[in-house]
C-alpha cells in the first residue's frame, strides 16, 4: 500500500525522521486556521500519489491565510495525471534550502536482503540520476539482522560522498529511518529531497512509504491509512468478502483457484480474444483452494456486478479440493444467488479438471442449468467464454 | 533418485496440531510419506492418531530431530509465529525446512533468510508461500496432491501451487522424478536456479519444467544459468502477461513495478537462453511430449 506525503510526514515524525510541520485538509476554508496556527504562511501541497505535481502546479507558496484559502481552492479537485486532487497538506515553509539528497530504504528482490541507497543529488526523479550518472548513488546492501545503527548509517553517508559538514545530521537522519522502515513493516521508505537548511538542519522534505499489507495483523493503525474514497467500488466490496479481485478492463469475467492458474487464466482469455472481437479478462479472482458454495456465490455476486462483464470463465483445477465439491459449489452458489434476486443472466464457463473432475462435470451436466455451459479443457473454455463475451459486446 | 526428498526422507511438521497441520498430516501420510513426529511445546509428550498412525509430539525441532533422526521439516506456522519457527528450524541445523505459511510480512521472511546465512546456510529453505515438494511415490512434504501423476523423469520447478497441479496433471502419464512449488512471495529460499542445478545433477530427470510469473527478476537470473550451466532440455511457461503495472496478483510477489518483472522480459530471457517457452499450460506441456517422443 503506498501512502500520501502527508501519511509518510506523520510516520517520519513519530520515529524521529527530521521533518517539518504539517497537516492535511480537504476543504478551502480549513487552509486559512491551518496557515494562521503555522505563523500565517505555508506551502499549499497536493496530495495524490503521483510524481510531477509540482510542475502540474499543484505545490504554491501561500504568504497570508487568505491566499493560503486561495491557493488550496486551486488545488483542491485539480487533475494531475489522471489523480484528482482529494486532499492537500498545508505545511511550514522550508527554511532557506542549500542542498538537496535523496535517502531510501528498499527491499532488493534479487539479492534478498534490504537496501539503502543514498544521493547528493537529490530533488529529482531518483531514476534518472540512477540511469545517467549511476556513480552519484550509492546502493548499499543491509542485512535483516543487523539493521542500521549509526555506524552503518555513516557508512552509507561515506558512500555516497556527503560533504563533512552533513555527514553526522545525515546519518542520524537515516538512522531514524530505519527506525521507520523496520517498525512500520515497510517495503520503501524514500526521503526525497533531504535537505541541508541555511541555518544547517537536515530535513525530510518530502516523502514516499509504502507499507507492506501481509503485516496487518500487528499493524493496526495501517487500516486507518488506506484511501478508501479511490478504491474500486468492486474492488472494495470483493476485499470485504475477503476476496483476492483486482478489477481489469475487459470483457470477460474469470474466477480460478489458486494465483498463478489465474493469472494464467488472464492470459489464456486474452490470447482467445484476439480472435474474437478482442475482448480481454475483465478482472482477477483467486478464490483459493477451498471453493466452497458461499466463496462461489461471493464471487460471482462481484463478477456480476460488474456492467462491463459479458461473459464468464470459471476455471478450477481440483487440487486437494475434489471437482464434485467445486461443482455442488457452483450449483449452490446459482440458487443461493437465485434466492437472494441476483439470479445469473451472463453466460458461464466452466472448466473443471483434475481431482474428481468426471463427477464433478457429471453434476454440472445433472444440474442442466441454462447458462451454464462446460468446456472440460482451459484452452477451449476460454475460447468459448472468449466468443460468448465478444457476441454479447 | 530425485531432488531434495525421498523416501528416506524423515519429515517432521511444526504447526501439525493445527487444523490445517492435521489435514495435510494425514495426506502426506497416505501418500507414503514418513512422518515421525510433530512439533509444538504446549503439546509435548503426547500424540495424534492419524488413522491408526500415531504421531509423537515434541517439544521443539532439536527434539524431534534428536529422537527420531528428521531431517525435514514442514511448516504450516500462522504468519504471526512463523518467523520464530523457522529460526528454529535453522537453529537446529535440519537440513530442509518447507515454509508453506502464506502472508508472511516481508520484514519477517527477510529477517529469517538473513539469520539462514549467518548460520551458514545449513537449512534449505523452501517457500515461503509455496505448496512444498513432491517426489511421486517416494515422499510429499506439504500440500501437493499426491494422487495427480506418477514417478518419472521430468523434474519441475514453479512459483505457482495450482499451474504446478495443472502441470503435473497435463504430463501425468510421462510422470515426475521431482515437483518444487518455490513460493510467490517477494523473498523465498530455493530459488528457480537451485532446483535447475540440482535436476540437472539428478540422473533421473530427463528434462526440466520450469514455471514462472511476474515480478522480480528470478527468471532472467534463472534463464542465465541455464544457458552457462544446464544441459538438459528446459520447458518454459511464465504466467502474468495481461497483468497490470503496479498490482499485486494474487501473490506478494506477483507485481510489474514501472517496467520491472514482465512476463515477456522473461519470455524472451528465457528464449535467448534456448528454452521452449509455451503461451498456454497446455502448449507449454506439448512442447515437453515434442522433446520427450512421448
Amino acid at each position: 500500500m503506498d501512502l500520501f506525503e502527508y501519511q509518510a510526514r506523520d510516520l517520519f515524525a513519530k520515529h524521529g525522521v527530521p521533518v517539518l510541520a504539517g497537516e492535511v485538509i480537504d476543504t478551502p476554508e480549513a487552509a486559512r486556521e491551518a496557515t494562521e496556527r503555522l505563523g500565517g504562511k505555508s506551502v499549499v501541497k497536493a496530495q495524490v500519489k503521483v510524481g510531477g505535481r509540482g510542475k502540474a502546479g499543484g505545490v504554491k507558496l501561500a504568504a497570508t491565510p487568505d491566499e493560503a484559502v486561495a491557493r488550496a481552492t486551486d488545488i483542491l479537485g485539480m487533475d494531475i495525471k489522471g489523480h484528482t486532487v482529494h486532499k492537500v497538506m498545508i505545511a511550514e515553509l522550508s527554511p532557506e534550502i542549500e542542498a538537496e539528497y535523496y535517502v531510501s530504504y528498499l527491499l532488493d528482490r534479487t539479492n534478498r536482503t534490504f537496501l539503502a541507497m543514498a544521493s547528493v543529488q537529490g530533488g529529482m526523479d531518483i531514476e534518472e540520476v540512477a540511469e545517467k550518472t549511476p556513480e552519484a548513488l550509492a546502493k548499499v546492501p543491509v542485512n535483516a539482522v543487523d539493521g542500521v545503527d549509526i555506524v552503518k548509517a555513516r557508512e552509507i553517508v561515506a558512500q555516497a560522498k556527503f560533504p563533512a559538514d552533513v555527514a553526522e545530521g545525515v546519518a542520524e537522519a537515516l538512522v531514524t529511518l530505519w527506525d521507520t522502515f523496520v517498525a512500520e513493516d515497510a517495503l520503501l521508505v524514500e526521503v526525497n529531497p533531504l535537505v541541508k537548511t541555511k541555518d544547517g538542519r537536515i530535513l525530510a522534505l518530502d516523502g514516499k512509504v509504502s507499507l507492506d499489507e501481509n503485516a496487518d495483523f500487528r499493524q493496526p493503525e495501517h487500516e486507518a491509512l488506506e484511501d478508501k474514497a479511490a478504491a474500486n467500488p468492486l474492488e472494495a466490496a470483493a476485499k470485504a468478502k475477503n476476496l483476492n479481485y483486482v478489477k481489469l478492463d475487459g470483457e470477460v469475467g474469470i474466477i480460478g483457484n489458486g494465483a498463478g492458474l489465474v493469472m494464467s487464466t488472464l492470459d489464456v482469455v486474452a490470447y482467445a480474444g484476439e480472435n474474437h472481437g478482442n475482448v480481454k479478462p475483465a478482472n482477477f479472482l483467486d478464490i483459493g483452494g477451498g471453493a466452497s458454495a458461499e466463496v462461489m456465490a461471493n464471487g460471482l455476486e462481484i463478477i456480476l456486478g460488474d456492467p462491463d462483464v459479458k461473459s464468464v470463465f470459471v476455471n478450477v483445477f481440483g487440487g486437494i479440493t475434489a471437482c464434485d465439491e467445486v461443482a455442488n459449489g457452483i450449483v449452490q452458489a446459482l440458487a443461493l444467488l437465485k434466492s437472494k434476486g441476483e439470479e445469473v443472466t451472463k453466460p458461464l464457463v466452466v472448466r473443471l479438471d483434475g481431482n474428481n473432475a468426471e463427477l464433478g462435470r457429471k453434476i454440472l451436466s445433472d444440474a442442466n442449468h441454462p447458462l451454464v455451459q462446460r468446456v472440460d479443457t482451459m484452452d477451449g473454455a476460454a475460447d468459448k467464454a472468449a466468443e460468448l463475451a465478444a457476441a454479447a459486446k | 533418485m530425485a531432488i531434495f526428498l525421498t523416501k528416506d526422507s524423515k519429515v517432521i511438521v511444526q504447526g501439525m496440531t493445527g487444523a490445517t497441520g492435521m489435514k495435510h498430516t494425514k495426506l502426506m501420510l497416505a501418500d507414503g510419506t514418513n512422518i515421525v513426529g510433530g512439533v509444538n511445546p504446549r503439546k509435548a509428550g503426547t500424540s495424534v492418531d492419524f488413522d491408526g498412525t500415531e504421531v509423537p509430539v515434541f517439544g521443539s525441532v532439536a527434539e524431534a530431530m534428536e529422537k527420531t533422526g528428521a531431517n525435514v521439516s514442514v511448516l504450516f506456522v500462522p504468519p504471526a509465529f512463523a518467523k520464530a519457527a523457522v529460526v528454529e528450524a535453522i537453529d537446529a541445523e535440519i537440513p530442509l525446512a518447507v515454509v508453506i505459511t502464506e502472508g508472511i510480512a516481508v520484514h519477517d521472511s527477510a529477517a529469517f533468510w538473513a539469520y539462514a546465512g549467518s548460520k551458514g546456510n545449513k537449512t534449505r529453505i523452501i517457500g515461503p508461500n509455496c505448496p512444498g515438494l513432491i517426489t511421486p511415490g517416494q515422499s510429499n512434504a506439504g500440500i501437493i496432491p499426491g494422487d495427480i501423476t506418477k514417478p518419472g523423469r521430468i523434474g519441475l520447478v514453479s512459483k505457482s501451487g495450482t499451474l504446478t497441479y495443472q502441470m503435473m496433471y497435463e504430463l501425468r502419464d510421462i510422470g515426475f522424478s521431482s515437483a518444487v512449488g518455490i513460493g510467490g512471495d517477494p523473498v523465498i529460499g530455493t530459488t528457480h536456479i537451485d532446483a535447475l542445478a540440482a535436476f540437472e545433477a539428478d540422473p533421473e530427470t530427463d528434462l526440466i519444467v520450469m514455471i514462472g510469473e511476474i515480478g522480480g527478476d528470478a527468471e532472467e537470473r534463472a534463464a542465465d544459468f541455464i544457458k552457462a550451466n544446464v544441459t538438459k532440455p528446459v520447458v518454459g511457461y511464465v504466467a502474468g502477461f495481461t497483468a497490470p503495472e503496479g498490482k499485486t496478483m494474487g501473490h506478494a510477489g506477483a507485481i510489474v513495478s514501472g517496467s520491472s518483472g514482465t512476463a515477456q522480459a522473461k519470455k524472451e530471457a528465457l528464449e535467448a537462453a534456448g528454452v521452449k517457452v509455451g503461451k498456454t499450460p497446455t502448449e507449454t506441456a506439448k512442447l515437453a511430449r515434442e522433446i520427450l517422443g512421448a
